[in-house]
């Protein structure tokens, strides 16, 4: 790839007291790539996640945005540099509009008194949602009365929002049936165009070769490989998941 | 019609039913009191009256619910802001009396907040605990004893007085439930405290300060339940330990079929207002149908426990 990367993660190595959650793990992330982190349970993803979103702070190890070495403190810090995440529980708060909820910590306010803008942010929410081709009925409605498939559209539509330069999605269709879990990897492919990074954790590796660019696998901590996807299939993907050679 | 019909569906019923409760109690009673002197002006001037230091500790507590905290201990606020008010006035001017009062009101619920917030202790034990605390500390301030508050200006402005004819309370009350309002639907903050209460990590991961949001609503609990010492010590020209004692289950009541949810997320201060006058009605009420206390208690008791019953119904998912 001729452009230079929005993220390199070098030498990351982790560890909670004693044990060892990532060692040695370096990546590069290009904007308009989609690259799948894959592994099973416990080998290390949702630590990584977490490192990359400001979390947590490796033990050494540099991060490099756009080229230039970051210290991610905490959310805010991550949030500020362009970095959004899709949680797996969403972080919605599910009793508040929808417009509300794209807007949240960062709501849009008028002068002179401060006071919140709602009309501008739910015309910017409906805004967004259309342009991810998301279909709620109203910017103004709870999210408490939207389908999963609805309430994951709008966390991702938040995300890509804010995101400048890069957007974690972790397990984004764990909860979500067939039909909706279609539109959700439909939107999520859509971001590519946007020119964004995009960093998905997720179980199904079907859902991996649907979507992804490049592949990079995780096990124990360890980094055992990253494949571009085109090149790779499941077989050579599930052993270096499992260590077991087919 | 889309819209139409999605708007009203918007005004579901756990907002509404105090809307309903408030018509039908206020109907029963003018139906069967209109010959005792219920719907006078002077008598419904008189429930909003009593019912301003109410109707504003109410505002506090919507705040401090929709954040997913409580706060039990504001009676006992009410109790030492009075009295701290009229001891700084006896030798001293009005101004004495009002910082006295409302710093006292702001401190303790700080002195809430802190623990909370930042000892992450439950608000409910927390504020359980200084309800209790407080209440010592305002009987041993004067040996119990009730301190006159003389102070004219004092008692005009918190009390008796009137602006172009219209009485000082219902300012004070139309005035806190105005700012209490905008603050609550129309500012960030009450957009934030919405959200804590909601979903406290979403609004943590999404840059809110969450431990700030739950200090300062308990602050506006104490500094809501200062004010309304103040307008007790107006109104009643004394202070004294038992103020704001029996204010608890009202004002609690009011909050919850006002539509505020328990759990947090969710909340009305109009809501707040209605139902503390609803209570406010219901006493007067009835004291004019000539009950006895103890029978107006166990009356009242029955109505708030259906009236909560069913709010909840509807808020509680």
């Amino acid at each position: 790839m001729t452009t230079a990367p929005v993220l390199s993660l070098n030498n990351i190595h982790k560890a909670f007291g004693g044990v060892v959650a990532i060692q040695d793990f370096s990546l590069e992330l290009f904007p308009g790539e989609i690259v799948a982190l894959v592994g099973d349970n416990g080998a290390g993803k949702s630590t990584l996640i977490a490192i990359v979103s400001g979390l947590h702070r490796p033990n050494s190890g540099e991060i490099l945005l756009d080229g230039e070495t970051v210290s991610l403190s905490d959310a805010s810090s991550a949030r500020s540099r362009g970095i959004e995440v899709v949680y797996q529980d969403l972080a919605l708060a599910n009793d508040q509009p929808v417009y509300m909820n794209m807007f949240l910590g960062r709501e849009l306010t008028r002068k002179p008194l401060g006071l919140l803008d709602k009309a501008r942010m739910r015309s910017e929410t409906q805004t967004m949602l259309d342009q991810l081709d998301v279909h709620i009925p109203s910017a103004r409605s709870k999210v408490r009365d939207l389908s999963g498939g609805q309430r994951q559209g709008v966390a991702i539509a938040r995300a890509t929002h804010w995101a400048s330069k890069l957007i974690l999605l972790d397990e984004p269709t764990a909860a979500l049936g067939v039909a909706e879990t279609a539109k959700v990897e439909e939107i999520v492919a859509s971001l590519k165009e946007r020119n964004l990074a995009i960093l998905i954790v997720s179980h199904s590796l079907d859902q991996v070769f649907r979507l992804s660019d490049r592949i990079c696998v995780l096990r124990r901590g360890e980094q055992i490989g990253v494949r571009s996807t085109p090149e790779t299939d499941k077989n050579e993907i599930v052993s270096m998941i499992t260590g077991v050679h087919a | 019609m889309e819209a139409v019909l999605s708007r009203i569906k918007r005004l579901d019923l756990q907002r509404s039913v105090i809307y309903f409760g408030f018509l039908a109690i206020f109907l029963f009673f003018a139906a069967t009191l209109h010959n005792d002197g219920f719907l006078t002006t002077r008598n419904l001037t008189n429930i909003v009256l009593q019912t301003a230091p109410a109707t504003i500790m109410a505002i506090g507590l919507v705040f401090a619910l929709s954040a997913g905290e409580i706060d039990l201990s504001f009676g006992s606020i009410v109790a030492v802001s009075a009295l701290a008010a009229a001891v700084a006035m006896q030798n001293g001017p009005m101004v004495f009396g009002v910082v006295a009062g409302l710093g006292a009101g702001v401190l303790i619920g700080a002195f809430n907040g802190v623990l909370v917030a930042y000892l992450r202790l439950p608000s409910f034990l927390v504020t359980l605990a200084t309800l209790g605390l407080f209440a010592g500390i305002a009987r041993s301030m004067t040996d119990l004893r009730s301190i006159p508050v003389i102070n004219d200006a004092f008692t005009g402005f918190f009390g008796s007085g009137k602006l172009l004819g219209v009485p000082s309370l219902v300012i004070w009350t139309g005035a806190a439930v105005a700012i209490g309002h905008v603050l609550y639907r129309y500012s960030r903050f009450g957009a934030h405290v919405l959200a804590v209460g909601d979903n406290a990590r979403a609004a943590q991961v999404s840059g809110i300060k969450v431990p700030r949001i739950r200090l300062l609503v308990l602050t506006l609990c104490g500094a809501t339940a200062g004010l309304a010492g103040l307008l007790y010590a107006g109104r009643l020209q004394a202070a004294k330990y038992t103020l704001g004692e029996s204010d608890l289950m009202t004002v609690i009541a009011a909050v919850i079929v006002g539509g505020t949810a328990l759990n947090g997320g969710k909340g009305s201060i109009i809501g707040a207002l209605l139902g503390s006058l609803m209570m406010g009605m219901l006493n007067n009420g009835l004291i004019l149908m000539g009950l006895k206390v103890s029978d107006q208690m166990i009356v009242r008791g029955v109505i708030i426990l259906v009236a909560v019953a069913v709010s909840l119904r509807d808020t509680r998912r």
